[in-house]
């Protein structure tokens, strides 16, 4: 098993510093490229007439977890080495809930904002500092909320783990269903057109 | 081609620049983008992530302030690195992005100073909406433990049954609240 890296070889703090920059070039030119520095492309997927959040992200979700299983399955990655956040399903149905109303309120995500801001973008930057204020007062006004959520959680749970069904038939049953999704979306784009900005 | 409907996109208060050029195709950046965080599982053993690096920032703030207070308090202490929060992966992941960010932009043609709303709200509303629209979002990522790049992105891919839950939650909550803000975008 050669990955990750990080499983048999220490990184200085310098590199991987580093290392997080030259990542982190990649992430913040493919969310510019997709588009989503700006907040009227991300919220167009909320009235259906461009879909690029859902089709970029599913894709990109697809890929991943392709080569993930492909590299495990030639015994090249240690999935068992990956970091996975233990599952809390309270936790994420009301947060995601929650993250979701501040998405279509902002216009942005955490990431989005960024590459929002790197565009010039003043909202993008309002965004950021309601955020900054957000996690402030959260570590501030509800630090309870953190021996909730570790209280409630399920711990570590994939769908492979829970129905015992390999990893690689799930990553199938995703490509299949993103090409029959990339059709249903091409469909509600061409429905939903009269509500594409013209100015 | 879609030149003039690209610019639509993303006009402002302003006519759109003449300059800016279409995006790329979605499947193609969303490819890409599944490439960059496979490679960072691949290095890092774990995916990417962007709200930590708004924690770090919130934890050095507070550090500034009282470092006793740091200490004490559950949520700033997970981010303190030691003295160091500044110092943190996703803090300089999310540099990195906004280099990565503005040199698209840049070639794009697509860097230009505004306040992106739909025709319907003032600038200044707009601005209020951003401003407390991130305070939710960040509210519901320290809930759920995660974000679209942290929960959504990196956990999807490993079919993290949290995750997944997170995924769709995010777009119940934000369909269910679309009607009414609808004059903020349309």
């Amino acid at each position: 098993m050669i990955f990750p890296l990080s499983s048999t070889m220490e990184f200085s703090v310098a590199a991987g510093l580093g290392l997080a920059v030259v990542l982190g070039f990649g992430f913040g030119f493919c969310l510019e490229r997709a588009g989503f520095g700006s907040a009227r492309k991300l919220t167009a997927v909320f009235y259906f007439y461009d879909m690029a959040v859902v089709k970029v992200m599913f894709s990109a979700i697809v890929t991943a977890m392709v080569g993930l299983f492909a590299l495990s399955a030639i015994g090249t990655l240690d999935l068992a080495e990956l970091y996975l956040e233990p599952t809390s399903l309270a936790a994420q149905a009301l947060g995601g809930l929650v993250f979701g109303a501040g998405f279509i309120m902002g216009g942005y995500c955490p990431g989005t904002a960024i590459a929002a801001i790197a565009t010039g973008r003043k909202d993008g930057l309002a965004f950021a500092l309601g955020m900054l204020a957000g996690v402030y007062a959260y570590a501030e006004l509800t630090p309870g909320i953190e021996t909730w959520i570790k209280a409630t959680a399920q711990g570590e749970m994939t769908l492979p783990s829970i129905t015992g069904v390999s990893m690689g038939w799930f990553a199938l049953a995703f490509v299949a269903f993103l090409l029959f999704a990339a059709w249903g979306m091409g469909r509600l784009e061409d429905r939903f057109a009269g509500l594409r900005p013209q100015s | 081609m879609a030149h003039s409907m690209a610019q639509g996109r993303f006009a402002t208060d302003r006519p759109a620049a003449s300059a800016a050029r279409p995006y790329w195709n979605p499947y193609l950046v969303g490819i890409l983008l599944g490439l960059v965080l496979l490679a960072t599982y691949l290095v890092t053993g774990r995916g990417l992530g962007a709200t930590g690096a708004f924690s770090s920032v919130a934890a050095a703030i507070a550090g500034a302030i009282s470092p006793e207070h740091v200490a004490a308090n559950a949520v700033h202490a997970k981010y303190w690195n030691d003295g160091a929060p500044l110092a943190s992966w996703t803090l300089f992941l999310l540099g990195g992005a906004l280099v990565g960010a503005f040199v698209s932009g840049l070639a794009g043609g697509r860097v230009r100073w505004s306040v992106e709303r739909g025709p319907q709200v003032s600038d200044g509303g707009r601005l209020a909406l951003a401003l407390a629209g991130g305070f939710v979002a960040a509210y519901g990522a320290k809930i759920a433990k995660g974000c679209t790049s942290g929960q959504a992105l990196t956990g999807g891919s490993m079919l993290n049954v949290g995750s997944l839950v997170f995924m769709l939650a995010v777009f119940a909550g934000a369909y269910g609240l679309a009607y009414f803000v609808r004059k903020e975008w349309l």
